[in-house]
């Protein structure tokens, strides 16, 4: 409110206009992560002692592949939004906080895109 | 004028530890125990894909007692950054600020936790048969 010149805000540049992007994208992921996660941990407890052909089996059937492939891409994305507020808090040395930003978005690619491809290969090869 | 020196408000050190405060940084400190856990998550399914002997090793690594160690501090950190969460979201959307409401859902992300993390362990272990 009162905190911009006039000029500040006849200009039109206080802001980058997307500050609450971010925040959102982060609670809709959390959103989504919420009955992921629960079908993932009931799912995990349910095959503990099952051998690996059985979950194989589990694995390759279409709707568990695509609700794997949804639950990793979701929980990288995620984790890499949060990551970054947690860097952007606490690392203030500038090199460290850009190696840091890169470092946690080529990583959370890196991994997501290892795990989806590794479902879609036991998937088309059920 | 120089800004290096200037007073700095009460800060971590001088504050008591409230079940509040000590609820936010645990979410945070999940939250990037539960980050590092998605290597374990990604290795699992590369085994699965790698074949039954791939599977094996890791099923070894996982069922150590230093990967079973790590295995439970992770449904900790699982079951408490999930229900925490859902208290997040209830208080983005205005819902829950008065602070005995805060209290009552810090206790009961607490007790969830504990439950859910023990069931998920007794069920995984007596009735389906282990790792």
């Amino acid at each position: 409110m009162g905190m911009r010149s006039p000029l500040r805000r006849a200009l039109g540049l206080g802001s980058a206009k997307e500050g609450t992007g971010q925040w959102w994208a982060e609670r809709m992921s959390a959103l989504a992560l919420v009955p992921l996660t629960v079908w993932f941990v009931a799912s995990l407890v349910a095959m503990a002692g099952a051998d690996y052909y059985a979950l194989r089996d589990w694995m390759g059937s279409p709707v568990v592949a695509a609700l794997l492939i949804l639950l990793v891409f979701v929980t990288f994305y995620h984790g890499a939004l949060a990551l970054q507020v947690i860097i952007e808090d606490y690392v203030h040395y500038r090199p460290a906080k850009f190696a840091g930003l890169i470092a946690v978005k080529a990583a959370a690619v890196l991994l997501a895109l290892t795990g989806v491809l590794s479902v879609l290969l036991v998937l088309f090869t059920a | 004028m120089t800004s290096q020196n200037r007073p700095l408000s009460p800060h971590l050190q001088v504050y008591r530890p409230q079940l509040t405060s000590i609820l936010s940084i645990l979410h945070r400190l999940t939250g990037v125990a539960l980050a590092a856990g998605t290597l374990l998550l990604v290795y699992w399914l590369v085994s699965v894909a790698a074949g039954a002997e791939a599977y094996e090793s890791a099923r070894a690594l996982i069922g150590s007692i230093l990967g079973r160690l790590l295995l439970f501090g992770w449904s900790i950190a699982l079951f408490y950054h999930l229900c925490n969460g859902i208290r997040h979201l209830f208080w983005d959307v205005g819902l829950g600020y008065e602070l005995p409401v805060a209290y009552r859902t810090g206790w009961a992300v607490m007790i969830a936790t504990v439950v859910l993390t023990l069931l998920s362990w007794i069920i995984g272990y007596a009735v389906m048969g282990g790792l």
